[in-house]
């Protein structure tokens, strides 16, 4: 596992690069190398463990397998798409961009941790060096009164949901005497305590909060509209998915066996989740609060995936993971050229811009889970996860209802560009550069759409 | 391979066509499409001696394959496909349109979509070409469309989507059923099917029903049609109300009858009953209307209706007379939208209140109106009389106690549609002359796109054998 180390020593280096360069562009091209090396280094990782038995690590506070490393390689990938799209605007946001590219590498730390974790304070660790940078991220544009109300909201609220994960795991370890995640397999539903079934309940609330799920979503809208749009694309991302994997890691290989106990708590939240997040993104103006209620909506789906407890859910959760990020990083890019970001910011773009407004559209089709795209066909594992459950195809129905009313705020964007009369004007010009990284982005939608087994590699 | 090339033909050139400008796109769109057609006509001529098959692996863990078929009803609907663009592209040769790259590109791929779903033979394949053919029309409608176009697209949009979103679930819980290496070919989503157990088939029914029945569109969900219908440029109406629409009715019967016997078995009743309020109620709307093309959106509806009502009638004579009338009703209404689309640019209107004396001031188009409007009522030696009459012999034969009633009721639909359409030719071709300025009439691109339109009517009408000949394996192999 040397990406964790790996992720940990490249952060410090970014942030002594800081004290030596005053330049703000050696620093972000230093952070796309950097990135370039992590990424090696977690190909290294994956080439080195061939066989497909999981192998403890540290004590058995690490259990790697393979789910977890292709999903840590695909994260980094998926952060490097991020800083070579969004690496400009980061630049902007702020003084310290060393900073803010060294606290990338902190949270990417925490991804890994999150993705093999075996030990109940291995996922309390790695969830706390996952969320502190972000808090700091959260209110990096320290001259903004919004920036700093997210930033205090999101560490209030959680710390607030970090309190009650670690009570939940306390309950656990009394129940069970141990804080390893696999001997809580052990535990079966007919000798139950309340001990347990209250632990985990707690973990579920403490999980939910971090991805998002109703109704513990109530920071989501806030943070990540007050968020400098650069870091509110990483958040809503790869940090999202990072959580995700860790629920579903926990719920389905210590928990998997008393499934019968929490499936029906989590499928209610799963569909408040759905309906809150689709119901409230109709009623937005600005697109950036709309992508943030379209992320709560997402993360519904991806809670199918932790529902359904069988091997399809974990490559869904993978393919959901990618597909989803690398849309919304899409979207994201587009966002931060135009001046507004309200959806009469968009109007007319299709006539300014057309390349920008073809991959929009294409990104947006993601997201609504149109066929050929990464996004139809992570829907289409989680529901062909779920629907193999088979004892909740009422919430397959309601989230496909709910699917529908997704295409009605994603396609608001593409009547905007396309069908709209107005002057989308652009923050700064696009450059060929920007262009070629678009289309590239474009493509690889296109291509998970097309093949999705390339995602999932050999597991 | 040669079925491959009828998708891969539109969707190429359509790709091309975005980045040409000027007139190129025009060209490249009309050669397109006559290679398009002309394999779509070998590949129906070659289904004489045996369907043909492709077949190579898409997603091998999802147990779905690149699987292309070709049998009668196949091949039929590529050939209305390949005719019914063909003809459009001929007939807008000298219209101008803005931004016809993008124009003639989005017509291109929603052929390729169509072709993409009449060809699949797995069901995740036809899925995708189900929801492909559907976005280019969704651009041309609001880009190219009347005045309120935006909203009236949008919601076709959400409804079909909603549509496909259930049949996705049904098709995954279909393959589910028995998974394995092909999970999704058609045979092994047909085991599946057939093999379940009725009180399951019958909700299943639904949820893959819904998006037919929205397409098609049968009573409640036609809602979005009439809207649709008026707001879209003429070439996409031809597109959505001649093939499209086609899309719903070919699905049922490759997707739905064979699939789920049990559940069509009972839920048959209910969706006659549904099919036939709504040729009534459609012939009733059509009577009322004023605008032509609402008026013909109205009784494209009443036949779809009458279409759906023979389907579940389950019976050979009528699932062979849907296959033949499918092909009838494409070329017939293709037809009548050409003629409005002619009329409404030569008098600015469609208003059948200020139209009049067609027959005097542009003689021949009066004369090809007439034939395709005597076509669309089903008057015998026209292709339309062969449907309609397998139709109602199809449903008369049905097992429903209610089979007269059935007949009786829709055949009131017959007499209603004589009286709009003919209501219409009295108000358009005849009527005073004073009302319609003379203007030019029919041009040389014109005249030939309606003579091939007259000409198969006249002739499928005289000798339909061909056409039955084409599907009747099929509907015997539905209903013995």
């Amino acid at each position: 596992m040397k990406a964790i180390i790996a992720a940990t020593i490249l952060g410090i280096i970014m942030m002594f690069a800081g004290i030596m360069a005053k330049e703000k562009k050696p620093l972000a091209t230093l952070a796309t190398i950097l990135l370039f090396i992590l990424l090696g280094v977690n190909i290294w990782d994956l080439t080195n463990t061939s066989s497909l038995a999981p192998q403890s690590l540290f004590n058995n506070m690490l259990r790697i397998d393979r789910y977890a490393l292709w999903f840590n390689t695909l994260m980094t990938g998926c952060t490097l798409l991020y800083v070579l799209l969004i690496g400009k605007e980061i630049q902007k946001v702020g003084a310290h961009v060393a900073e803010y590219f060294a606290l990338i590498f902190f949270i990417l730390c925490g991804v890994y941790l999150l993705s093999c974790y075996n030990n109940m304070l291995i996922l309390f660790i790695g969830i706390e060096i996952m969320s502190i940078p972000q808090y700091i991220l959260a209110g990096s544009d320290k001259r903004n009164l919004k920036s700093s109300e997210a930033s205090l909201k999101y560490f209030l609220m959680g710390a607030f949901s970090t309190g009650i994960l670690l009570m939940g795991i306390t309950l656990l370890y009394g129940a069970t005497g141990s804080f390893n995640i696999i001997s809580f397999s052990f535990l079966q539903a007919d000798h139950l305590n309340t001990l347990a079934l209250a632990g985990i309940l707690f973990i579920m609330i403490a999980l939910s909060f971090k991805v998002s799920a109703a109704p513990m979503h109530m920071w989501t809208p806030d943070v990540y509209d007050g968020s400098p749009t650069a870091f509110t694309a990483y958040m809503a991302t790869v940090v999202k998915a990072a959580a995700f994997f860790a629920f579903l890691r926990l719920f389905q290989v210590s928990f998997g066996s008393l499934s019968s106990q929490w499936t029906l708590v989590l499928a209610i939240i799963t569909a408040a989740t759905l309906l809150v997040g689709n119901l409230t993104a109709v009623f937005q103006q600005s697109v950036k609060r709309m992508l943030a209620y379209s992320s709560i909506a997402q993360a519904g789906f991806m809670l199918f995936a932790i529902l359904a407890v069988n091997a399809v859910a974990w490559q869904g959760i993978i393919i959901y993971s990618v597909a989803y990020s690398i849309a919304t990083i899409g979207i994201f890019t587009v966002l931060m050229k135009l001046k507004d970001y309200t959806y009469d910011g968009f109007n007319g773009l299709a006539k300014k811009e057309p390349l920008l407004a073809f991959v929009t559209t294409i990104f947006l089709f993601s997201l609504a889970g149109i066929p050929l795209t990464g996004g139809f066909m992570a829907k289409y594992y989680v529901l062909q996860a779920l629907i193999q459950q088979g004892h909740l195809l009422w919430l397959v129905i309601f989230g496909l209802l709910m699917a529908a009313i997704s295409v009605y705020y994603y396609f608001r964007v593409i009547i905007a560009m396309y069908f709209k009369e107005g002057n989308a004007e652009l923050h700064s010009p696009v450059t060929a550069t920007d262009k070629f990284m678009l289309v590239f982005t474009c493509l690889l939608v296109i291509l998970i759409g097309l093949f999705p087994q390339l995602l999932l590699g050999n597991i | 391979m040669i079925l491959v090339l009828l998708i891969l033909v539109p969707l190429i050139t359509g790709i091309f066509s975005f980045l040409t400008k000027g007139d190129g796109a025009k060209g490249l769109a009309l050669i397109s499409s006559i290679i398009t057609m002309a394999i779509s006509a070998f590949v129906s001529a070659g289904n004489f001696s045996a369907p043909m098959h492709f077949i190579t692996p898409w997603i091998p863990n999802l147990g779905t394959q690149f699987s292309l078929l070709a049998d009668g009803m196949s091949s039929m609907l590529c050939l209305l496909t390949g005719i019914v663009v063909q003809v459009v592209m001929t007939v807008s040769w000298n219209k101008p349109v803005e931004k016809a790259g993008a124009f003639y590109g989005l017509m291109l791929l929603s052929q390729a979509g169509l072709m993409g779903v009449f060809l699949a033979n797995d069901a995740l394949v036809f899925y995708v070409f189900w929801e492909l053919a559907l976005i280019p029309v969704y651009f041309l409608c609001s880009t190219w469309g009347g005045e309120k176009r935006i909203a009236a697209t949008f919601k076709f949009f959400i409804y079909t989507f909603v549509g496909s979103l259930m049949m996705l679930a049904g098709l995954i819980y279909l393959s589910m059923q028995n998974p394995g290496a092909n999970s999704y070919s058609w045979s092994n989503i047909m085991h599946a099917g057939s093999s379940l157990p009725a009180s399951q088939q019958a909700w299943v029914f639904w949820l893959i029903f819904i998006a037919f029945a929205i397409k098609m569109p049968i009573f409640p969900f036609h809602t979005w049609q009439p809207d649709t219908y008026e707001q879209s440029p003429t070439p996409v109406t031809i597109i959505l109300s001649a093939l499209m629409v086609k899309m719903g009715m070919f699905a049922t019967l490759r997707w739905l009858i064979p699939i789920l016997p049990q559940g069509v078995a009972f839920w048959s009743q209910t969706i006659i009953i549904l099919s036939i309020i709504g040729i009534v109620y459609a012939s009733c709307l059509a009577i009322v209307q004023t605008d032509i093309k609402r008026m013909i959106a109205y009784s494209s509806i009443a036949h779809m209706g009458l279409m759906s009502a023979a389907v579940f009638a389950n019976t050979n004579m009528g699932m062979h007379g849907v296959m033949v009338q499918m092909f009838n009703h494409g070329i017939t209404i293709t037809g009548l939208w050409l003629v409005v689309s002619m009329v409404e640019n030569r008098w600015g209107t469609r208003d059948m209140t200020k139209l009049g004396g067609m027959a005097t001031s542009a003689p021949l188009m009066a004369i090809c109106l007439v034939i395709i409007s005597l076509a669309s009522i089903g008057l015998p030696l026209t292709n339309g009389f062969i449907g309609e009459f397998m139709l109602f012999n199809g449903l008369f034969q049905t097992n429903s106690y209610y089979h007269i009633t059935f007949m009786v009721v829709a055949g009131l639909g017959i007499i209603l549609g004589a009286v709009y359409t003919l209501n219409m030719l009295q108000k358009t071709v005849y009527g005073e002359t004073v009302k319609m300025k003379i203007t030019k009439d029919l041009g040389s691109n014109e005249y030939l796109g309606l003579a091939i339109i007259i000409i198969l009517i006249v002739f499928l009408g005289v000798y339909p054998k061909p056409l039955l000949d084409l599907t009747s394996g099929i509907a015997t192999a539905l209903v013995p």
